[in-house]
């Protein structure tokens, strides 16, 4: 039987929480865009929000203490900005949809039972993720799935596809089934090292030192992978997206 | 000083993620403003970059979030006897 989180009496909570909660609610669903990294911008399309629109950190942190506080049903809220981008990467991972589940609900229950270890001095993103890949981590020891044991950032050097011009492909392309399904193979195809790297900087968007945290490995480590991560991915998929960028119009008129 | 292509592609991750001092960022501009190879494999690296992070890549299953807030609730309903 796990233990209840916090030992705080619930008496101020039912103000505070409900404030917290209504907070909460409405910074999760009206997020400013993240104008941290201008490159992501383009993701804006459609109905599809950014990974980056997470809720506002200090609204956060209210609801995380009045969970703590006895306010347990509020997990659910709390959680719900995040279900996908852990869930994607559990899938990366394992790259099995019913394993991914599966890890990803040990995650949370792992985050809601431990959610008084959390210390505000991390992002609530950045430690669940941390949880989550360990989670993933240790289901592939589990099933002695270890991939490659190569864990040498020390391999030859991976050259780009060379292209003499590149039209932006939108990103209305992934409506269709055939090309989100090519992004994904790219994606689980990556060695495990590599893999993990993209998805803690490309997915959930985490700096290069929480990276660094989250994996166990230097900043500089984070760095040579990543860089190798999104060669491997320009080399495969420059020349089988290259075709769905939309044509050139000689005569507009 | 001028840099090469084989060069360049070495700071690719490093430009996107603007972490290039400026004397090397002011370098690898420089060489992109008259290399179309170079410029070319970095707006398509950023392109890719941007579609494979998409988060409609990895769907979620159907029933997902209804089967996970369940499982909490379980788990939820235990701190509240």
């Amino acid at each position: 039987m796990p233990s209840r989180p916090g030992n705080g009496s619930a008496t101020k909570s039912v103000t505070s929480a409900a404030l917290a909660f209504l907070i909460f609610r409405q910074n999760a669903m009206a997020a400013p865009l993240s104008a941290e990294n201008p490159r992501l911008a383009p993701r804006v399309t459609g109905a599809h929000l950014p990974m980056s629109q997470s809720p506002d950190r200090n609204a956060e942190a209210h609801v995380i203490s009045a969970i703590l506080e006895g306010r347990t049903d509020l997990f659910h809220d709390l959680i719900r900005p995040y279900e996908h981008t852990v869930f994607s990467m559990a899938m990366a991972v394992l790259r099995n949809p019913q394993d991914a589940e599966d890890v990803t609900q040990e995650a949370f229950l792992k985050a809601l039972r431990n959610l008084h270890t959390f210390r505000a001095e991390a992002r609530f993103s950045t430690w669940l993720v941390s949880i989550a890949l360990n989670e993933a981590r240790s289901w592939l020891r589990r099933h002695r799935a270890i991939e490659s044991l190569d864990t040498s950032d020390e391999t030859d050097r991976i050259a780009p596809e060379l292209l003499c011009d590149w039209r932006e492909v939108p990103s209305e392309v992934l409506e269709r089934l055939e090309v989100r399904n090519l992004l994904r193979d790219a994606v689980t195809e990556l060695p495990l090292i590599y893999r993990e790297v993209f998805l803690l900087r490309e997915i959930q968007e985490l700096t290069i030192s929480e990276s660094a945290q989250a994996l166990g490995i230097s900043p500089a480590s984070v760095k040579v992978r990543l860089h190798r991560a999104r060669i491997m991915l320009q080399r495969r998929l420059a020349p089988q997206l290259r075709p769905l960028a939309p044509k050139r119009r000689r005569f507009p008129w | 000083m001028v840099i090469d292509c084989k060069h360049v592609w070495g700071h690719i991750s490093d430009f996107l993620d603007d972490a290039l001092s400026s004397e090397a960022r002011k370098l690898v501009q420089k060489h992109l403003e008259h290399c179309e190879v170079c410029s070319a494999i970095l707006d398509s690296t950023r392109n890719i970059l941007i579609l494979t992070a998409d988060e409609r890549v990895f769907e979620l299953p159907l029933g997902y979030s209804e089967r996970l807030h369940a499982r909490l609730e379980e788990e939820i309903r235990h701190y509240s006897h």
